[in-house]
């Protein structure tokens, strides 16, 4: 899970600016045109918010420090069909895993800071690993327009627009490798988002992600315990309130 | 412009296990070590925020910065060698404690038949059961003679366990008793019991108890936190250097350790080293460490990467199979592994440590007849309970989707029902196997990369298919109600996280011509430096590396020591 494979066409030159205005004008002409860009904010239209937002106390780490608006409901969207809310508990959404990944996207990790990135680059075999020059946020930037583009060639709407169904077809085609796009793999692009869903669901809430720990619950996950010796040889499977590492703040 | 420093007896370039083993040992006996070290000072107080499963484990926060300096890998000599751009097949240390910091701490000795393997698989099956392109080789060295060293090391880190019944003969028992036991390692305990094969528990460098070692350390028992692999222990239960030898050696004031000091290059003139050359990061300055003797203590591709740097010793050729350095790279094979869904248990699989576990060594080494099958060696089987951390951990069966609300209630259903057995294959060298400097891509100071030259052959997917099979054996036996087993090996890829156990290139043995170093880890071909670490080993066993790196080191530690006293060449 820890792995990801984005792989980079680089036998493509990169993005050349018109073809990047190009696809911006598509992606955002087709879902946020006339400046009403907060109609579609889920968070003011799901019907549960309301209700939820006047029993908590406003949470001001939920603001976004890399997407726009329109990519951030866009992964938003894409990351509940990953990890979606069903009869266990809450999905993506509910969890906070966008914020937690524009988060993470704004930082060292949507920079690569710590990985090789130096020239010259070259198409290498898959077992080499990623040999693109993008970075995370540049892929996530390419890569949610490319969902956009996708839509609205396959079904004449922006992504979140579609059905869950439809959402999933996006991302199965994705996933797949059938989507035809020349910046960034399809695929590559599926697994980092699908990696950073299941990172911002279930890292500790430190990060954005995990709400109240909501993520561990879903899995009987206790979090960070310091002990377990009283557990270790116990035949009965223990249910253990989760600890975060708030809690283990002076 | 470079600063020329006074001269030292000893420099030690990394400060892991090696390099903390071999300060320890020198300054005890009142030699003046100056340790290198290019990442920071770590301590117990660094690791309060420990359980940070993304930090740690998904971000490599202990782990070297790729961005300064990787390596180059490919499948073959036919393809371009490209960097390892980011992590994934194996890991490399940073810091103070090196690798031994965010290690697990399983801690095996090889068997008497690792360190003898070409003559005793040509002795009870004849030269043609070995591939005409396999470089297996003596060690130059017998597990007899390694035995105290083994000995010496379990007793400074405080080893937990209780004997291997299918091991090498033991001086003395583990200076401190098994880990606990879990449901989950009386299971396989049970069922390899009832299979006829001989379980023991893992021999974990996570204390069982509170331990005070022969250098007068003290440390806590392990808590079963969980916390174990890419973490360091807040508890300092779990042995490292930096919570066993560096205090030993920093208390008899003739050990200098400086961190943020990255080496280039090892001087030599004339057949002698005469000290190294580095860059203070924190300034950029560039230093002169003179000293009478040299010994290379880093991770298996600094070793040789220093080596070919700085130009001393023969490379390997892989045409004629002449030189040695950069020869019998090898790694480790342990996707050889099956996982059993159990429907009606649940376990607490969130529990554990980094040693906490079971094994069998019937099908380890030359355990049991290789007549009829198709490979040499073998590896252990294990079940281990390191603590099932969510963001890496989602089991789901094979057949079953990888997303969406299928993955979801799969990967919440079966996290606390299922077991896996895992193999720690043994990783035999090969001819076209190597390791040099890369033509193309360079570290950050300009310096050429290491280049890989690997792939798994026949050998490698005979080995994890055979392993495979007897995993799945033992989880039926488990009673397991679904089990994955892996079918086919694959090409070797750098990319899936698999095992950090990377070997050779600096290999011991007892001819010149075949080998870099003798059996005190002394090069052949400059007597005052020492290369020490798993970059001496002539091929990977069907183990953890770390008890066999540690043993060599106390080796390589007695040997620096009758140089210092004698000079020339040393003799076993």
């Amino acid at each position: 899970m820890a792995e990801d494979n984005n792989k980079e066409k680089i036998d493509q030159e990169s993005l050349s600016r018109r073809k990047f205005l190009r696809n911006s004008g598509f992606a955002v002409g087709g879902l946020a045109v006339g400046g009403v860009l907060g109609s579609v904010i889920p968070w003011g239209t799901d019907e549960k918010e309301p209700q939820q937002a006047a029993n908590e106390t406003k949470n001001y780490n939920h603001a976004l420090m890399n997407f726009n608006q329109v990519e951030f409901q866009t992964v938003e969207a894409a990351t509940e069909r990953i990890f979606p809310e069903d009869e266990n508990g809450p999905g993506a959404q509910a969890l906070g895993v966008a914020f937690y990944i524009d988060h993470q996207l704004a930082g060292s990790y949507g920079f690569n800071a710590r990985d090789y990135m130096n020239p010259p680059f070259f198409h290498g075999e898959k077992t080499q690993g990623y040999q693109g020059r993008l970075k995370r946020r540049e892929i996530f930037k390419i890569g949610i327009r490319e969902m956009q583009n996708y839509s609205h060639s396959k079904y004449k709407k922006g992504f979140t627009d579609l059905t869950a169904d439809e959402q999933d077809t996006v991302l199965a085609d994705f996933a797949d490798d059938k989507v035809n796009i020349t910046t960034v793999s399809a695929s590559g692009f599926f697994n980092l988002l699908r990696s950073m869903t299941l990172e911002g669901v279930y890292s500790d809430p430190l990060y954005g992600g995990n709400k109240d720990m909501q993520g561990w619950k879903l899995r009987d996950y206790p979090g960070d315990q310091m002990n377990y010796t009283q557990v270790i040889e116990s035949e009965e499977f223990q249910q253990i309130e989760p600890r975060s590492l708030r809690d283990h703040m002076q | 412009m470079t600063k020329k420093l006074p001269k030292t007896d000893v420099v030690i370039v990394g400060v892991g296990w090696g390099g903390g083993i071999i300060a320890s040992e020198l300054t005890k006996q009142g030699l003046k070590v100056v340790g290198l070290e290019k990442g920071q000072e770590r301590e117990t107080e660094d690791y309060y925020m420990a359980h940070d499963e993304l930090r740690y484990a998904v971000r490599y926060e202990l782990m070297q910065d790729l961005s300064k300096e990787t390596i180059t890998f490919r499948g073959n000599e036919k393809m371009r060698a490209l960097p390892m751009r980011q992590y994934g097949s194996f890991l490399f240390g940073d810091g103070v404690g090196g690798a031994g910091v965010h290690w697990n701490g399983q801690t095996f000795r090889f068997l008497p038949y690792d360190f003898e393997i070409r003559s005793k698989t040509i002795e009870r099956y004849g030269k043609g059961k070995i591939p005409a392109d396999m470089t297996i080789q003596d060690w130059g060295i017998t597990y007899d003679e390694i035995e105290p060293y083994y000995d010496k090391f379990e007793k400074m880190a405080g080893i937990s366990g209780e004997e291997n019944p299918l091991g090498g003969k033991r001086s003395d028992k583990y200076p401190t008793g098994p880990m606990l036991h879990s449901p989950q390692m009386k299971m396989f305990k049970e069922a390899t019991e009832k299979l006829k094969y001989h379980p023991y528990t893992i021999p974990s460098a996570n204390l069982s108890e509170p331990y005070k070692n022969p250098d007068g350390i003290s440390r806590a028992a392990c808590q079963y936190c969980a916390f174990c692999e890419r973490f360091g222990c807040e508890y300092g239960a779990k042995a490292d250097p930096v919570v066993t030898v560096i205090p030993v050696a920093k208390n008899t004031g003739k050990f200098d350790l400086r961190t943020h000091s990255w080496v280039r290059r090892v001087l030599h003139k004339d057949g002698q080293a005469t000290g190294v050359l580095y860059t203070d990061l924190t300034t950029g300055e560039e230093i002169e460490q003179p000293a009478d003797m040299v010994v290379l203590t880093s991770y298996v591709f600094n070793n040789v990467k220093l080596l070919l740097n700085s130009k001393i010793g023969r490379p390997y050729d892989p045409a004629s199979g002449k030189g040695v350095i950069g020869k019998n790279y090898a790694y480790q094979i342990i996707k050889g592994a099956a996982t059993g869904f159990f429907e009606n248990k649940k376990f607490n699989n969130f529990a554990g440590a980094g040693a906490l576990g079971m094994v069998i060594d019937d099908f380890n080494g030359d355990n049991f007849d290789h007549s009829n099958v198709n490979f040499l060696h073998g590896g252990y089987l294990s079940l281990t309970q390191t603590g099932k951390r969510p963001i890496q951990t989602n089991p789901i069966p094979s057949d079953s989707a990888t997303w969406g609300k299928e993955f979801k209630q799969n990967s919440l259903k079966y996290i606390n029902r299922t077991l896996s057995i895992g193999a720690m294959g043994a990783s035999l060298p090969y001819k076209q196997h190597y390791l040099d400097l890369d033509p193309m891509y360079k570290d950050a100071f300009g310096d050429p990369l290491i280049r890989m030259t690997y792939g798994f052959r026949d050998q490698d997917k005979e080995l994890a298919k055979f392993t495979a099979t007897k995993a799945k054996e033992i989880l039926q036996e488990m009673g397991a109600d679904k089990i994955d087993a892996m079918d086919e090996l694959g090409p070797y890829d750098i990319t899936t996280y698999q095992s950090t156990h990377n070997t050779g290139g600096a290999i011991m043995g007892a001819d010149p011509e075949t080998s870099a170093v003798n059996n005190y880890s002394q090069m052949w071909d400059m007597e005052n430096l020492f290369v020490v670490g798993a970059s001496s080993f002539p091929h990977n066993s069907g183990y953890n590396p770390t008890d066999t790196v540690g043993a060599l080191a106390y080796r390589a530690a007695e040997g620096v020591v009758k140089y210092s006293k004698d000079g020339g060449l040393l003799t076993s």
